[in-house]
């Protein structure tokens, strides 16, 4: 960093129902928030450009990529992420669908799907499967080829 | 990524100030999925970036009998998730429903769309065919500009220093009308289109003859192109193949595009024809309930 770097900015923000108060530096995206200044690895980094989803968290229960989101805008706001999905009772059912119907193999698109189809069931209780995969269209998966995902949604609605 | 401040101002007044001191090195920020993408690859290097998303004005979506007004920073699902919008403005549905993904939609507007000024914009030829118009706020104060005559070029548009997009204006449709848009892309979603068609008409009380339509093409040009040749060919003409045949070869004609990774020349004005014949039968059909 240049020693005149732009000051940072002081954001009160809720995340998987916690309050966070941090000073996050201006340009910082809330994907490299949540990952360097909370600690929260779950989501994941890939394209950078809105074209993989695999960074996808939800604001104020809208899911968004966080990497076009600057940590500073979530001031005020609500994020959830992969991690607030499991309760101490067990995996949210989405996440126990995944491994039963083996949707992933190497995982690194998987939180952002979770986050995805949470943000569609927790609006439409049962989506036909044509609904599904455009739901999903902007989640990127280069391993399983859709379907197994697609199956574990649906099992997850069952 | 060059390090840039972050200012959230709540008035229009303020944002214009911001944008005014830094000339091209301050982008207003609404979605973000152009600007960040842009930032972080240094085609822009920026010095501010202006949270617009905290001024009334342009966070505004209201629907009337005075017609459509769509604030620069509402994103394209408060939009399509609108049913009077969806009812009364289904080409302008159309477009934004398929900008990016879910994700993006969530973020992206209409207003962002118009900025960014790509010639693929799928959000712009719905706007032009609508005859809406833009609501520019500068330094030296307010003006509009047709949509149509908004972008200037690949990623150019009419504003100049200090100026900031406030809002979009759509006047409500005339009785009998219809619109609707779709473009050609290689798969189902998430992609750019390799050419776009939209289209306006209005018909007479009979539902049997074209009393006025617009025709606009995306992806095939430096800019979206107003093909006003094809839509005033139809207009007094009976709804029927050999009109609509004749509009869209029309529309063909005007299509200039560029062979490039997605498309050849060839392809994107055959790709005009067919879009524009369908696109005129579907926005007749919806003119017609």
């Amino acid at each position: 960093m240049t020693t005149n770097s732009p000051s940072k900015v002081h954001v009160t923000t809720t995340i998987n129902g916690q309050q966070h108060e941090l000073l996050v530096p201006p340009y910082m995206s809330l994907l490299d928030t949540l990952r360097e200044l909370i600690g929260l690895t779950g989501t994941k980094e890939g394209c950078l450009d809105g074209n993989c989803g695999a960074c996808t968290v939800s604001v104020d229960g809208r899911i968004v990529d966080s990497c076009l989101v600057l940590g500073a805008e979530v001031n005020g706001k609500n994020v959830n992420t992969v991690e607030g999905m499991a309760t101490p009772e067990g995996l949210h059912p989405l996440q126990q669908a995944f491994l039963e119907e083996a949707a992933l193999q190497c995982g690194i698109c998987t939180p952002g799907f979770l986050v995805a189809a949470k943000g569609l069931l927790d609006n439409e209780p049962s989506p036909s499967e044509g609904r599904i995969r455009h739901w999903l269209a902007g989640n990127l998966c280069r391993c399983t080829g859709y379907d197994k995902i697609v199956r574990a949604v649906q099992k997850a609605i069952d | 990524m060059h390090p840039f401040a972050y200012v959230a101002p709540s008035t229009v007044a303020e944002a214009v100030a911001v944008l005014d001191e830094h000339g091209d090195r301050a982008r207003p920020l609404a979605g973000g999925t152009d600007l960040l993408v842009k930032a972080r690859a240094n085609v822009w290097e920026l010095d501010a970036v202006v949270d617009i998303k905290n001024i009334p004005e342009l966070m505004n979506l209201s629907v009337g009998s005075d017609g459509l007004s769509i604030g620069a920073g509402v994103p394209c699902y408060q939009v399509y998730d609108n049913s009077e919008i969806a009812a009364e403005y289904p080409g302008i549905v159309d477009g934004v429903s398929i900008i990016g993904g879910i994700q993006v939609q969530s973020r992206a507007g209409l207003g962002g769309n118009l900025c960014n000024a790509a010639p693929s914009g799928d959000g712009i030829c719905p706007l032009i065919v609508h005859s809406a118009v833009a609501k520019i706020s500068g330094p030296s104060g307010d003006r509009e500009v047709a949509v149509e005559d908004f972008a200037t070029g690949p990623s150019r548009t009419v504003l100049g220093k200090g100026e900031l997009l406030v809002s979009i204006e759509v006047p409500k449709p005339a009785a009998n009308s219809g619109a609707a848009y779709t473009r050609f892309i290689p798969r189902n979603e998430m992609d750019i289109a390799v050419a776009g068609v939209g289209v306006f008409v209005q018909l007479d009380s009979s539902g049997q003859n074209f009393e006025s339509a617009q025709i606009a093409l995306a992806s095939v040009g430096p800019t979206p192109i107003l093909a006003s040749a094809a839509g005033d060919s139809l207009v007094g003409k009976p709804v029927n193949d050999e009109t609509i045949a004749a509009a869209a070869a029309l529309a063909k004609e005007a299509a200039t595009p560029i062979t490039d990774m997605r498309g050849t020349v060839d392809q994107r004005k055959q790709l005009v024809e067919v879009l524009t014949g369908r696109m005129i039968k579907q926005a007749v059909e919806r003119a017609r309930g």
